[in-house]
């Protein structure tokens, strides 16, 4: 294995923290793109050369995507914009919420959640993107609603053992899955609760606040997903969800990741409550599950002792494809751990950042 | 016509750090549609895709603002006068 590097998009540049494969000692790249928003971020490895990917903001004038082939030491933004909405649509690019790397039996092929709620994707590794119409199409699009950061798009899903299928989810919309490439999509919500909602509206079709789901690579049709009301888990590729919170201090939170070598080995970093966007008692804190949701504890070693108020959000919680697997967060307090030992213990990759919005982590071949 | 569009130092990267472009069209819709033809990286920090100025970004012909409510793309450029682009005073 060689050097790790760990890619932090904050709201007010890129930071790019390099180690060796151990990950215990980080050094950290002076800010890129200071003061855009990196909202999303991406390593694609499956050439020889490996990608980096960022979805930038620039504030006042746009979002693009932006790519380094020689890990993000110099920066190419294609004079056609990446990412651009059909005249058709009537609507424009807002922000970039999701850069999606599907496995190598996809070469080329990368996919972006954007807000507004839409789906695009690029067949030449990230340069140039189209609207994916069968998405744009769905009869209940003119019903979603923004969440609290917006109509986005934010989680896309691919599975290796077949690259026509999909999952795309939204804030606030709900899991939509297809199986032809994108052409047609149908909703994978039941059983994810609203319960906000008048009794008897409690579990609809689609308009749940989803804010995070994933997979782990080997078990593609098992989804966990960390809710804006409950965390969940499906063992039917979304067809249903059973809620899995024992032993959380709240269902409230963004991120969840699965541990990349063990598939029963959770991680999430639950908040006090939707109302109280803070990690619980002021503890900062994961909570990992080794039982695939049924139990959860905090894993809490080397975190801060000091009373904590910053949340983590939905794609600042990471893993890596090291030996042994690596978790890594970041938080709205511009600090990022990592854990080689399944979060029994966490190390500082990087601090005093601005707050972080999208981390992604490799060790590279 | 010809005018010169005056490039606000965020941009300029996006003009190739350029502080000023000739531009030319007889509308600012004209002038911006001409650049996006030359310069498509900096018309598109200035427009959105449908072709619409970005919301915080203001323009000034020969120092007048430029309003969307009076059909902003229509807006003459008069020969030699200057387009100013300007980001608004918002954002954290």
């Amino acid at each position: 294995m060689g050097d790790a590097v760990v890619l932090v998009g904050t709201r007010k540049g890129l930071a790019i923290a390099r180690s060796d494969d151990r990950r215990q000692r980080w050094d950290v790249d002076a800010m890129q793109f200071g003061n855009k928003e990196v909202s999303a971020v991406a390593f694609d490895l499956r050439g020889a050369t490996p990608r980096i990917l960022a979805g930038l903001s620039f504030g006042h004038f746009g979002t693009t995507v932006a790519y380094s082939d020689d890990l993000g030491r110099t920066w190419h933004e294609p004079e056609q914009a990446p990412i651009a909405f059909p005249e058709s649509t009537g609507v424009a690019l807002a922000r970039v919420w999701q850069l999606h790397v599907p496995p190598a039996n996809q070469p080329g092929v990368v996919y972006a959640g954007v807000e507004p709620h839409a789906l695009f994707r690029s067949e030449d590794g990230g340069r140039s993107f189209a609207m994916v119409d069968g998405y744009w199409s769905i009869p209940d699009r003119t019903s979603w609603m923004p969440g609290g950061g917006g109509a986005c798009l934010h989680t896309v899903l691919t599975r290796e053992d077949d690259p026509r299928w999909l999952m795309a989810v939204m804030s606030t919309g709900g899991a939509y899955r297809s199986r032809d490439g994108g052409a047609t999509w149908t909703r994978a919500n039941r059983g994810i609760e609203q319960r906000y909602a008048p009794e008897g509206q409690r579990f609809p079709e689609f308009g749940q606040c989803v804010h995070k789901v994933t997979a782990h690579r080997s078990q593609p049709s098992r989804l966990f997903a960390q809710n804006h009301f409950g965390v969940y888990r499906s063992d039917d590729e979304g067809d249903s969800w059973t809620a899995i919170e024992g032993g959380l201090p709240s269902n409230f939170g963004f991120p969840i990741v699965v541990h990349p070598e063990h598939p029963d080995m959770l991680f999430n970093f639950p908040l006090e409550a939707d109302m109280n966007r803070v990690p619980p008692g002021g503890r900062c804190a994961v909570y990992r599950s080794e039982d695939a949701g049924a139990s959860w504890s905090a894993a809490a070693g080397g975190l801060p002792a000091e009373p904590y108020h910053a949340a983590v959000l939905r794609d600042a919680m990471t893993v890596d494809n090291g030996a042994p697997g690596g978790v890594y967060f970041g938080t709205r307090l511009g600090e990022v751990y990592a854990s080689t030992d399944c979060g029994e213990s966490w190390g500082l990759v990087a601090s005093r950042l601005p707050d972080v919005l999208s981390v992604r982590a490799a060790v590279l071949p | 016509m010809s005018a010169v569009l005056v490039v606000p130092s965020a941009l300029r990267a996006a003009a190739g750090g350029a502080s000023s472009v000739a531009v030319s069209g007889a509308t600012l819709g004209a002038v911006l549609d001409e650049l996006a033809e030359r310069m498509p990286l900096l018309e598109r920090r200035i427009r959105d895709e449908q072709g619409a100025l970005r919301p915080h970004v203001l323009v000034f012909v020969d120092g007048l603002m430029v309003r969307r409510a009076d059909g902003d793309m229509a807006t003459p450029v008069p020969e030699g006068c200057e387009v100013l682009i300007a980001p608004a005073v918002s954002g954290g």
